[in-house]
């Protein structure tokens, strides 16, 4: 069993995917990983012996943010926004879309599931 | 696309004229009132407050190190939304 980062590691996929079920690293970023600890993509991630787990953990370790670390930056990069009160961290704090989408239909990620209006009348039929 | 690095930050001439001259003690520090809201916050603007034009009235702007690099205009809503009518709020 491969434990990186915190994060225990799908035993049976390619160590290029298996990877990316760590919080910041996708595709390109395992590759690159791999590439560098001289793994081939191909090999399962329980094929993994001691030797190559600790150079990826190492790898990991001095040039990449991952999981908790990166998720608190990206929290304080929003903090950041909605103190200053600057356009986009209005558009944070009201859960709105950040980077000028269309809100007059769509943007239901940000906005949630429909909240209907009771009392509004649909268009008339002619 | 983003702004060439080469050309650096843009601030309008006038304004960061002004903001020199109160730095250099040449002129009462004071609000500032502005309409250039393309203009980027550079190092300078820091502990200054500018009243920024919103297109109806000028808001004040009190800028701290967080702003920098941000413009002017990001900090003066021109749209305000009070709500549809019908939908009751608390």
């Amino acid at each position: 069993m491969a434990r990186i980062a915190g994060i225990d590691l799908p035993k049976n996929k390619r160590g290029e995917i298996g990877l990316t079920y760590i919080f910041g690293i996708g595709r390109s970023t395992a590759q690159y990983i791999l590439t560098k600890a001289g793994i081939n993509f191909d090999k399962k991630v329980n094929q993994w012996d001691d030797d190559e787990q600790a150079a990826i953990r190492n790898i990991i370790n001095s040039e990449f943010k991952v999981e908790g670390a990166l998720r608190s930056e990206v929290q304080m990069s929003i903090k950041r926004l909605l103190d200053i009160a600057c356009y986009r961290g209005l558009r944070h704090r009201k859960g709105l879309p950040v980077r000028g989408q269309r809100t007059k239909t769509n943007s239901r990620t940000r906005k949630g599931k429909r909240k209907t209006v009771a009392g509004k009348k649909k268009a008339p039929k002619k | 696309m983003g702004r060439s690095i080469k050309k650096g930050p843009y601030v309008d001439h006038n304004l960061e004229g002004k903001v020199v001259a109160m730095n250099d003690g040449k002129t009462k520090k004071g609000v500032v009132k502005t309409w250039s809201r393309r203009s980027t916050i550079t190092p300078d603007f820091v502990g200054h407050t500018f009243a920024v034009h919103n297109g109806n009235k000028f808001i004040p702007v009190y800028v701290t190190e967080f702003m920098v690099g941000h413009k002017l205009g990001e900090f003066a809503p021109t749209r305000h939304f009070k709500g549809h009518s019908g939908t009751k709020n608390a």
